[in-house]
């Protein structure tokens, strides 16, 4: 299975390049010209994007380093552990949303210290693969375009990060547990 | 409502520092964040251009107009504002195939294609459309069939199955999605 996996993986990509770049060339379109035309644009996006990365990172690295998300996360435990939610959990379920490498980096120590084979370790791993880093989504995206107003998607965003997280608790509960 | 949790994330970061007495946790933070935003901006502009100039070729050579045809039915229901045939739904629909495969880096640089193709249709430009809205809460909910940065953590981490979070993943995500879905169809209207 696993070998099945890596073989998708690994092969997408290249197929996609050699699909695009042979349909073109068929249809008579001059590959390289065209490349370099839409290539053009790439510096100009990563400098427009570069803003709004700073800002956010700075704001969730000053929570993290401070120690702000660790407090949250024990002022929280007693609630959700009412629900049967393993309080283990909360630190990466807070991060997720927020940072992509924060949030990877709790999850290696969440599969560290309970073993990735472990109800915690099953746990965390569907977390963090069902969710995507919705603040990097949201503000880099709407940043790009000058939009301003984002009116519900970041209401949204949440709410269905929360609905993931939920899912994920009872769906892994009722597979591996 | 980002500018709160901003200047709240911020404050409460500050706040405890101080009460712990390592007031030094927060300029290290803010250095760290900054340092960081500038690697994974660079990081970016290679594949970025790359990218742009793949969906050039594929969009010269009527690609896009190809698969948003094959996928019409199903964006014509996420995304009724959006013209069939305009360069928009082409990126939309590219972006969350990216999505999809679990492509990751690949995702960003097409998301943004598809926002700044969003953004022509736009009549008020610094505020969301509806359509840019469902495609924000559709991608930040990311719908994966195959999370794979997850499965090669795992097997980093010396699991015997590291491919077992499939099922779960796909359950926990379409939860999510739907979610999403049907939480902005109904938001739009009062926000």
């Amino acid at each position: 299975m696993i070998d099945i996996l890596n073989t998708i993986s690994r092969w997408a990509i290249p197929l996609l390049f050699l699909g695009i770049t042979t349909w073109a060339i068929s249809r008579g379109v001059s590959v390289y010209e065209s490349f370099v035309e839409g290539a053009k644009e790439g510096f100009h996006t990563a400098v427009r994007i570069l803003p709004y990365l700073v800002a956010m990172l700075v704001a969730i690295q000053i929570f993290h380093h401070s120690g702000a998300l660790d407090r949250l996360t024990s002022f929280i435990a007693p609630l959700t552990s009412r629900f049967g939610i393993p309080s283990d959990i909360l630190p990466l379920a807070l991060m997720r949303p927020l940072s992509g490498s924060g949030s990877l980096g709790i999850l290696a120590q969440i599969l560290e210290t309970h073993g990735p084979d472990s109800l915690i370790g099953y746990l965390a791993s569907t977390i963090y693969g069902s969710t995507e880093t919705t603040f990097y989504v949201l503000t880099v995206y709407t940043g790009a375009v000058g939009v301003k107003r984002i009116r519900h998607s970041l209401i949204t965003s949440l709410i269905a990060d929360i609905a993931g997280f939920l899912g994920a608790i009872y769906i892994v509960l009722r597979f591996f547990a | 409502m980002i500018s709160q949790i901003w200047f709240l994330m911020i404050a409460a970061g500050v706040l405890t520092a101080a009460g712990r007495g390592q007031i030094d946790l927060v300029t290290q933070g803010a250095l760290q964040g900054a340092e960081q935003a500038v690697t994974v901006a660079f990081g970016l502009v290679g594949i970025i251009a790359f990218w742009s100039g793949m969906m050039r070729i594929a969009q010269d050579a009527g690609l896009i107009e190809l698969l948003s045809r094959a996928m019409t039915p199903l964006a014509r229901k996420l995304f009724p504002e959006v013209p069939p045939n305009h360069p928009a739904m082409g990126a939309l629909l590219l972006s969350m195939s990216a999505n999809l495969l679990g492509l990751g880096n690949a995702c960003t640089p097409l998301g943004l294609k598809a926002m700044e193709h969003l953004q022509e249709l736009n009549k008020t430009p610094n505020t969301a459309t509806n359509s840019m809205c469902t495609f924000l809460t559709v991608t930040s909910s990311s719908l994966t069939i195959i999370p794979g940065t997850v499965i090669a953590f795992r097997a980093a981490h010396g699991s015997t199955a590291p491919t077992a979070i499939i099922g779960t993943t796909l359950v926990a995500t379409l939860c999510s999605t739907l979610v999403a879905i049907i939480t902005d169809r109904i938001l739009r209207r009062i926000m």
